[in-house]
């Protein structure tokens, strides 16, 4: 019972966290069209920005300028990289954002080094929130599921409440019909952008100490938001948000089961010789297999549901 | 319809082969001939990735899979002939990972192949990842980190011919990719080549003409799968060892790269992009640490400024060619040239110094630069790069405008006289 509560809460707080890469990812998605590949990088940035401004103005205020340099850095791109490439076809639009996310790391090898940098969590938040059965939870878990939370409210409100969020709405499915009505919807387009990135900036910056802040970290989720994405239904930020919480849960729970076929086997009173040559399969644990379940579910679903979890179209 | 064999393609194809099999006599060194035959493997991946992204459509980030899977299956194959358990020529080696890359393409083609566009692109990721996390788990098949090692010599000598030696390597190669190149050659002539471009640009129309989107690009996949398990055989030939990497996403990317930087409107483009790719990666990679730097901003600017690869570049200029003005380019081309060269010889100086500030454990910083000695810890060294960055920009900016002019001219020539 511990290790299940315990687990769950850390699953809800990754969840939580793919949720906020995932819903920029997606929204991004389904008003341009674009699939960004540099979007774990943006998450990245968020944290080298944040232990670098970090280290002269300390972690709260970080924790908002690292997630507006993203933003801004975010808005560069969409103006003078996507706008440009935006003609030539949305092949070329994803092959620039995969070149950019090449280009990011190198650019993180080059300023901060191959070696993983000291991003720390900030002593303020450095203690022990509540202690359940014998297992002590750290406040800086309850804190980033704060700032998920609080940020998943905004965003909806922003997006349903306010004017600007009436008008990406809008932007989304008609773009002629608002253009005709005045708004500028490139600029829409390149806030939507930069709102993203921040978003996945502002992961980074929570994320960046939680785990660990190195050049590898985009890599590492980017694919996994890529699943979230496709499992949750490409555009859909619903789908997008169930996702994230399954695909959290899978990989937490996974990681921490060290039970294997042969565990099984043993408990239905039959055992495998070590000589067998299905031995060796019968002995991987489900912790081994952690890495990839989240794209053995993705497959799944493509197979049995190809337009994802709460996808309204094929393509 | 026109003869698919005709005087002319025989004569292209053997002057192919003569070319193919002269090259070790002019680069007879043992660096340059492993390079070679590093060349022919990627000019065969390159080729095969192009018959989905450039025929189909299908924008693959996995396609390193077929590629690695069948170099492990052609290692263990090896293996097992030494073993005395299988017998096949070490010649037609590259046919198992040809039939493992064809059988991966054919399963796993059938759930990524029903999505087209952008969510193909997604799926293969996740394929792609998938594979490559499960060669870490089965240690059994894919060897774990140390990968799988082998031997090509197990064949013995066959008619003085026991791949001992690596300028017989090259030839095995060099004759499979000659093969492979007008096997997909034939293919782009088929009906099956045709409806692969159809689907590729419209596939509502391919289904109203009869034939089923997903099953043409299944078959485009399976075929893709094929070749590249053949480079994937080579690749486990020339090198004795397959590790999880030759199937990693890193490797899938390459395959992008090489396609798109050689142009993927054209056939024969990804083996421009495959021989430049190798080049600037052996050669590039011996003298800085910031290549792979370089080679992203390269590739960036390709996408942002000929999406069509050098391929594209190059058939720009075929029109003013057969028109005879060539010469009236070189002038701008010339010039904006040589600017270009010091922008970039200001820019390297600027990224280089950057590196080596970064680099914590050396004492002197100081480093060689093309035969200058730069000390990125002395300020003076920052403005005069700065400086000849700052040149090199507004030179060329100026240039361009020259080789411009010159492009317009002889469009309004060409167009007086009806060619373009």
């Amino acid at each position: 019972m511990e290790f299940f509560l315990i687990t769950l809460l850390n699953s809800l707080s990754y969840g939580l966290l793919l949720f906020m890469l995932s819903s920029g990812l997606t929204l991004i998605f389904s008003m341009m069209g674009v699939l960004n590949f540099a979007h774990a990088s943006f998450y990245m940035l968020g944290a080298y920005f944040a232990y670098q401004t970090g280290l002269y103005v300390g972690f709260w205020p970080a924790l908002f300028l690292a997630p507006l340099l993203v933003g801004a850095l975010g808005a560069l791109t969409e103006r003078y990289g996507l706008r440009t490439v935006h003609k030539f076809g949305h092949v070329a639009e994803l092959l620039f954002t995969f070149g950019l996310a090449y280009v990011i790391e190198e650019i993180v090898h080059l300023i901060w080094g191959r070696a993983p940098v000291d991003y720390r969590i900030p002593a303020g938040l450095d203690f022990t929130l509540f202690t359940l059965y014998t297992t002590q939870y750290p406040a800086y878990r309850g804190f980033m599921m704060l700032v998920s939370v609080g940020m998943l409210a905004a965003l909806y409100l922003g997006l349903t409440r306010t004017r600007i969020g009436l008008v990406i709405q809008a932007s989304l499915t008609h773009p002629d019909m608002v253009e005709a009505l005045g708004h500028n919807v490139p600029r829409v387009f390149m806030l939507v952008f930069a709102g993203g990135a921040a978003l996945a900036g502002l992961a980074g910056v929570i994320g960046g100490n939680a785990f660990i802040t190195e050049p590898g970290m985009a890599v590492a989720v980017g694919s996994i938001v890529f699943v979230v994405v496709v499992f949750g239904g490409m555009g859909s930020l619903t789908g997008a948000f169930i996702a994230s919480l399954i695909i959290g849960a899978l990989q937490t729970f996974s990681v921490a089961l060290d039970y294997s076929m042969l565990d099984l086997f043993g408990k239905l009173g039959l055992s495998v010789s070590p000589h067998s040559s299905w031995h060796g399969l019968w002995s991987i644990t489900i912790s081994q297999t952690a890495p990839v379940m989240p794209y053995l579910l993705m497959v799944l679903m493509l197979i049995v549901r190809p337009r994802g979890l709460m996808g309204t179209r094929e393509s | 319809m026109s003869p698919v064999v005709t005087r002319r393609r025989i004569i292209f194809w053997a002057a192919a082969a003569l070319f193919f099999a002269l090259l070790p006599l002019v680069f007879t060194q043992s660096f340059a001939l492993s390079m070679l035959s590093q060349m022919g493997i990627a000019i065969i991946f390159a080729l095969s990735y192009n018959m989905l992204l450039g025929q189909t459509g299908l924008l693959s980030f996995g396609h390193a899979v077929y590629f690695g899977l069948g170099a492990f299956f052609c290692a263990h194959a090896l293996n097992l002939v030494g073993a005395g358990k299988f017998w096949l020529p070490v010649t037609f080696m590259p046919l198992v990972g040809g039939l493992a890359g064809m059988f991966f393409g054919l399963v796993l083609g059938f759930v990524t192949t029903r999505r087209a566009g952008t969510p193909f692109a997604m799926i293969s990721l996740g394929i792609a990842e998938m594979v490559a996390a499960s060669a870490l788990m089965f240690t059994g098949f894919f060897g774990g980190e140390g990968g799988i090692a082998t031997d090509r010599t197990v064949g013995g000598a066959v008619m003085g011919i026991s791949y001992g030696p690596q300028i017989q390597v090259y030839y095995l190669i060099a004759g499979w990719c000659l093969v492979c190149i007008i096997g997909m050659f034939a293919i782009t002539q088929t009906p099956l080549g045709r409806m692969a471009n159809a689907v590729r640009d419209n596939p509502e129309r391919a289904k109203f003409v009869g034939y089923n989107p997903t099953r043409v690009r299944w078959l485009m996949m399976t075929l893709a799968g094929f070749f590249a398990g053949v480079g994937g055989g080579l690749a486990a030939i020339n090198y004795e060892i397959v590790t999880a990497e030759t199937l990693g996403v890193m490797a899938s990317g390459n395959a992008v790269l090489m396609a798109f930087i050689g142009g993927i409107g054209h056939f024969w483009g990804p083996i421009i992009g495959a021989v430049l790719v190798t080049l600037l990666q052996s050669a590039l990679s011996n003298y800085t640490q910031a290549w792979l730097l370089y080679f992203g901003l390269f590739f960036l600017g390709i996408i942002m400024f000929s999406p069509g690869g050098i391929a594209n570049l190059i058939m720009l200029h075929k029109p003013v060619w057969q028109a005879g003005r060539l010469k009236r380019l070189l002038p701008g081309y010339s010039l904006s040239g040589s600017a270009g060269l010091v922008m970039l010889l200001g820019f390297f100086a600027m990224i280089e110094m950057i590196y080596h500030l970064e680099a914590k454990e050396a004492a002197n910083k100081a480093f060689s630069f093309f035969g200058v000695t730069l000390d990125p810890t002395r300020p003076s060294f920052w403005i005069g790069t700065l400086v000849v960055l700052a040149a090199g920009v507004a030179m060329f900016y100026g240039t361009t405008r020259v080789v411009k002019r010159a492009w317009d001219d002889i469009t309004a020539e060409l167009q007086v006289k009806g060619v373009v």
